[in-house]
């Protein structure tokens, strides 16, 4: 058991469905917000569609994102 | 805010003024900017300062009568800086000096300039940088004669009036000596020089003018009679130089000049057929004052040059330029880390504020300033003409607001706070048991419940022992989170609440013990009467054992920024304070107290400048701080800052643990205790049926990650969500390498992401994180 924090974020090659039981694979999602759609490519489970977003993605490109469409 | 409020707002900022030196120069110089460039060595770019507006730089820079001096304010502390003698370093640094060149004309006028002293030279030289062609006639052997006789060479060296008269050259400027002009229509007679020119100035300098009386008027004084601002004559060609002012005069060369350049002005207007009076924008600075805080400065003494006939070297100048100090209001930039923090000041960032509500299309570079400011009133409170950016920033906001502009993430998760201080979760109003109704109506507010359930629990006990009639107890939101975010329409739902619970208790007065509850009652709701809980508790004291083993302690007093006009409560904590033998310490006056990074909610909108704001207040004593607002002091506490509460020297910690070293309870553990406090109170005193919630999920969240959920306002009962919902649907992400478990979920505005690990104790959290936008598998 890890107790301490663990710095190196997950290789989504790593990932899998638990419910489906499937590796995640990259494929196309729609992000949006304020009435915003993008295309982009995430890892997601190809049965069920589960998306994935990384710490990294979320604090970084989307955050930057949602602020330049916040003050449009 | 439309455009004539903001001219108010800004024309009220007076950083913008001319200092002092620049205001009484009859040429406006700008001595600071040039004194600021040669303080740092750069000798360029001062003399490009002075030469762009002084004709003959090197002769001026000798013998400038410099009126600036008289009026610098480094004259209150040491000595006015000596900057005619920085002048003439400079020039001679600079020589040789550079060539000005004529604008090129397409219908160039003939002008007949008569005299060739300081003045007439100059309406030369102005008019003919304006491309016309200029003849100046001077009755002596050579133009300047006098300035040659009545200064030595020491003073004024030959080959500073050479190089001046080389540039005047160079303009095409021509000079005929030895040519003296007379009244009437002879060969050299004004009348002629009239009908020949376009414009004629006559610059005589002293001595009576009764040759031209016949063509225009003189003055009592025998000499011509001009209009001291547009310098027009009685003949609407003619303009006059050089007299300035009646006979006994003292004689002023930078004077003389200003008259010569008044000269060209006019006639320059006068070829345009524009008016002579309308003044331009410098003149109608004139008598504007700049702001100086001269107390700032300590007296420093003037540069002495080594070589007094020689001057100032230039290390000696570059040294007495470092005097000036300069010249600058920022009176309330100086005290807000907000406005320090974004290089402004008032005059700039309302213009900035309103050209960013103005905006159609494009990005709002300034939604994150307006959400920076704490509203604190400190800026108004040191501005000389008590402008307060509070107000423009929180007016800018509501506009915002209700144009659908301002960003859902600055103040969403602060609003949501709000939402659950103010549900049934947290909130209630009771009558004391036993009373149908309320002499007196106790109100903690949310941050002393969320802070330090227990104080609320004993100082409501205290009100019910010492007071009669009945003591209701009234646990809400005083709406100042809507308010400092510009959401009129939910604030005015907050007070439509507050006040229907008033009513229902029989409109008691209220007693506060935040700072900022009072003075959003004062403000917002003028029919409740409200008071504060410190003076009532200067009357009817503590409870009896209060404020055990806090004797001795040397304590540095931190008045909330809400309360900085409220001397009865700053009197009272003081009291109350000292009745425990505590040693006070001011950090500043009480006027003059700081935010601590929570008012206005810039903690949330801008985390940078908020931990800026309290880091600097701070820093301010080494002393433990005192304070009577529950969020300055875990404010303080977040930042490592020992900060202890009035409370909690009256009811210190029965574990004897120490109270300035209390961590802040974070957003997670503010929530806890005000949910937990309903449930003991209503219980406790009430009596009524309560049930502790159940623990949805046993989450194990180490420190640091608890530190960064806090730092990203994420809150354990979200990650707890996250987890329960995973566990329970079986739709969560396994990494095969780590065995982490990873799941989300969208709560409100936001979704949570959370990569635990589920141990024999329960998930043990290793990440979270969330984001505003929604991803999703195109159908
Ligand atoms: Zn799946």
């Amino acid at each position: 058991m890890t107790t301490s924090t663990d710095p190196t974020p997950p290789n989504p090659e790593d990932l899998i469905c638990a419910k489906c039981d499937t590796p995640l694979r990259i494929g196309k999602v729609l992000a949006s917000y304020m009435g915003q759609t993008f295309p982009v490519d995430l890892p997601l489970c190809p049965t069920c569609g589960f998306v994935y977003v990384s710490e990294d993605l979320a604090e970084g490109r989307m955050l930057k994102v949602e602020q330049a469409l916040e003050d449009k | 805010m439309d455009s004539d409020h903001v001219r108010t707002l800004e024309a009220r900022c007076v950083e913008e003024h001319p200092p002092a030196c620049q205001n009484a120069c009859p040429l406006h110089v700008d001595a600071r900017g040039m004194l600021g460039k040669i303080g740092t060595g750069d000798v360029a770019g001062a003399f490009a300062l002075y030469a762009r507006v002084v004709p003959f730089p090197a002769i001026i820079g000798h013998i400038c009568d410099h009126p600036c001096e008289t009026v610098c304010r480094r004259g209150e502390a040491g000595g006015p800086v000596r900057i005619a003698a920085v002048e003439r370093t400079l020039v001679e640094e600079a020589y040789p000096s550079p060539r000005p060149t004529a604008r090129r004309q397409t219908k160039p006028r003939r002008i007949a300039i008569v005299g060739a002293g300081l003045s007439g030279l100059t309406a030369a030289a102005d008019l003919a940088r304006k491309g016309h062609r200029v003849t100046v006639f001077e009755a002596d052997a050579h133009p300047l004669e006098r300035l040659r006789h009545d200064y030595p060479e020491d003073r004024l060296p030959p080959s500073a009036i050479a190089v001046d008269l080389g540039a005047l050259d160079s303009l095409g400027v021509v000079i005929q000596c030895r040519t003296r002009i007379t009244g009437g229509s002879g060969p050299r007679g004004l009348e002629t020089l009239i009908d020949t020119h376009d414009a004629v100035v006559l610059a005589l300098g002293p001595g009576v003018a009764q040759d031209f009386a016949p063509t225009i008027h003189l003055a009592d004084n025998g000499r011509i009679a001009i209009d001291s601002q547009s310098r027009a004559t009685s003949h609407p060609k003619v303009f006059g130089g050089g007299f300035h002012g009646a006979l006994g005069e003292n004689y002023s060369p930078i004077g003389s000049v200003r008259d010569g350049r008044r000269a060209a002005t006019s006639i320059d207007r006068f070829l345009q057929g524009a008016s002579l009076t309308a003044t331009d924008a410098r003149e109608e600075a004139e008598g504007s004052c700049l702001y100086v805080n001269i107390t700032s400065h300590a007296p420093v003494p003037p540069t002495e040059p080594s070589n007094p006939k020689a001057g100032y070297t230039l290390d000696e100048a570059m040294a007495e330029a470092d005097r000036c100090f300069p010249c600058h209001c920022l009176e309330c930039t100086k005290a807000c880390a907000f406005l320090s923090h974004y290089r402004t000041y008032p005059k700039r960032a309302v213009r900035e504020i309103h050209n960013n509500l103005s905006i159609i299309m494009g990005n709002r570079k300034a939604n994150r300033m307006i959400d920076s400011c704490t509203l604190c009133g400190l800026c108004e409170t040191v501005c000389p003409t008590d402008l307060a950016m509070g107000d423009v920033c929180l007016q800018a906001r509501q506009e915002m607001v209700a144009s659908g502009h301002m960003p859902a993430s600055h103040h969403d998760f602060a609003l949501r706070d709000m939402a659950d201080s103010r549900s049934e979760r947290s909130a209630f109003a009771r009558h004391q048991p036993g009373f149908d109704q309320s002499t007196l109506v106790f109100f903690p507010g949310c941050q002393l419940a969320a802070s330090s359930p227990g104080h609320v629990e004993r100082l409501y006990a205290h009100l019910r022992d010492r007071m009669k009639g009945g003591i209701g107890l009234m646990v809400d939101c005083c709406g100042a989170p809507a308010h400092w975010a510009g959401q009129t329409d939910l604030h005015g739902e907050v007070r439509a609440h507050l006040h229907r619970t008033w009513t229902s208790l029989g409109e008691p007065e209220i007693v506060t013990a935040c700072a900022s509850c009072l003075s959003m009652f004062r403000a917002h709701m003028p029919e409740i009467p409200v008071r504060s809980l410190w003076p009532l508790l200067t009357e009817i004291g503590w409870p009896k054992g209060a404020g055990q083993g806090s004797a001795g302690k040397t304590l540095a007093i931190h008045d909330p920024c809400v309360g900085r006009h409220e001397t009865e409560v700053q009197r009272a904590v003081r009291t109350l304070a000292r009745g425990f033998d505590v040693t006070l310490e001011e950090i500043s006056s009480p006027e003059l107290t700081t935010c601590c990074g929570f008012g206005g909610l810039v903690s949330f909108a801008n985390p940078e400048v908020a931990n800026a704001i309290v880091d600097q207040r701070a820093a301010e004593r080494s002393e433990d701080y005192l304070t009577y607002c529950a969020m300055c002091r875990d404010n303080f506490a977040r930042r490592g800052k020992r900060a202890t509460h009035l409370l909690d020297l009256a009811f210190p910690p029965t574990d004897g643990s120490d109270p300035a070293a209390r961590p802040d309870p974070g957003f997670s553990g503010r929530r806890d205790s005000r949910t937990r406090l309903r449930i003991h109170l209503l219980r406790d005193i009430w009596e009524e049926d309560m049930t502790d919630p159940e623990p949805a999920w046993t989450v194990i969240i180490p420190d640091a990650i608890r530190a960064e959920m806090e730092r990203k306002l994420i809150l354990v009962d979200e990650v707890t969500a996250v987890i329960a919902a995973a566990e329970t649907s079986g739709q969560k992400i396994k990494d095969a390498k780590t065995g982490h478990v990873i799941a989300t979920l969208r709560t409100g505005p936001v979704t949570t992401w959370v990569e635990y690990e589920n141990t024999a104790e329960g998930a043990l959290v290793h990440r979270a994180y969330g984001h505003r936008m929604t991803v999703e598998v195109p159908s």
